[in-house]
């Protein structure tokens, strides 16, 4: 089961590893909630398989909902591998041209990521994971 | 002219609109905070309407409720094409009030980012359910390959809207066009400044053979 579940260290981070296989169970409000709940309780969520698109336009609109003064300030969101510009190919697959292709999706708390997107390490870790 | 003649006049317009085969189309301008949606909105109703949409504003979130122009009929090579225009708040997946209290007090940056929110969820819910086709509007100065453009053009793709993409504010020394047709190489992407006016006629003929 790829599922990794960090410790409970105050000033540790959980990540929620969760498999396609768990997520293909799912319904899409199921999905969300998943990602959402970890995220308020200041996890990363990486999903192997990532979202459709019409779940993404429903997470940015619950996230919206969920957004609170002082407490949840919204989600940082980035998909692997990522593109560069010239690479049409890669980008397709990004911009979900191709159903079939997995995307990697990390979703994390949008005021705990940016010191995640500063860690070249772990992103390098995920894409080589990939 | 006479208040029968106008009267007649109208009961007619409607009608015809009754009885033409197609509403009006319902053209969306979506994307993220401070592109220029407002100004280019403001002047396309400008332009053909006469009055303005909604207020401008260097700060992010100044629109926070999608504003819809109805009716407006564009011009092009003899012909008249019809669509409504639907101004949206910028769409973002993070809100933090703190952006806003350099320009004003606490109270009201709160208040604007709970609006801001609630304005987002209904973008992205005209997205699902009440737009024909988008304007994704993009600020050429700065780098298009963000999550948040490639999430929503790719939302866009998967409910078979057609869509241009605007590339604005290419008055400013930053602006590069060629990064954002780089970036989105699948659809037609439009160079224009929405502030300075520039390259409107390629902006009509566009919106006329898109959206007509
Ligand atoms: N230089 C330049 N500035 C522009 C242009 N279009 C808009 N702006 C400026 O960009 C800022 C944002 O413009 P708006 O039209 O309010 O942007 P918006 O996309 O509606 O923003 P939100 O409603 O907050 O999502 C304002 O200061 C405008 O004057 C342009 O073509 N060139
Ligand atoms: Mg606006």
């Amino acid at each position: 089961m790829p599922e990794a579940t960090g410790t409970d260290d105050i000033d540790g981070v959980q990540i929620d590893l969760i498999s396609g296989q768990r997520m293909d169970g799912m319904a899409s409000m199921e999905k969300i909630r998943m990602i959402l709940d970890g995220v308020h309780d200041g996890n990363i969520v990486i999903l192997e398989e990532g979202l459709t698109p019409d779940e993404e336009s429903k997470l940015i609109e619950v996230t919206m909902a969920e957004i609170s003064p002082d407490e949840f300030n919204g989600i940082e969101i980035e998909t692997y591998p990522k593109s560069g510009p010239s690479d049409s190919s890669l980008l397709g697959r990004i911009m979900g041209n191709d159903e079939s292709t997995a995307k990697l999706t990390v979703i994390g708390p949008a005021n705990q990521i940016e010191t995640l997107h500063k860690d070249e390490t772990l992103i390098s870790a995920l894409v080589s994971r990939n | 002219m006479g208040l029968f003649t106008e009267l007649k006049d109208s009961i007619s317009r409607a009608t015809d609109r009754l009885f033409s085969e197609q509403e009006p189309k319902r053209i969306g301008i979506y994307g993220p905070p401070n592109a220029g949606k407002t100004t280019l909105a403001n002047r396309i109703a400008r332009d053909w309407t006469g009055d303005a949409v909604g207020a401008e504003s260097h700060i992010p979130h100044e629109t926070r409720r999608a504003r819809r122009k109805e009716d407006v009929e564009i011009e092009r090579n003899g012909k008249t094409v019809t669509i409504d225009i639907v101004d949206t708040p910028g769409v973002t997946t993070k809100v933090d009030y703190e952006e806003f209290t350099d320009e004003m007090d606490k109270d009201d940056a709160v208040r604007r980012s709970r609006e801001a929110t609630e304005g987002v969820a209904e973008a992205m819910h005209w997205l699902r359910e009440d737009v024909d086709g988008v304007i994704y509007v993009l600020d050429s100065a700065e780098d298009p390959i963000t999550q948040v453009n490639t999430m929503l053009i790719g939302i866009i793709e998967s409910r078979d809207l057609p869509v241009l993409i605007f590339a604005n504010k290419i008055d400013l020394d930053e602006s590069s066009v060629k990064r954002i047709e780089d970036a989105f190489p699948q659809h037609k992407t439009v160079p224009l400044s929405a502030k300075e006016g520039e390259n409107m006629d390629e902006v009509y003929d566009n919106i006329a053979e898109y959206f007509g």
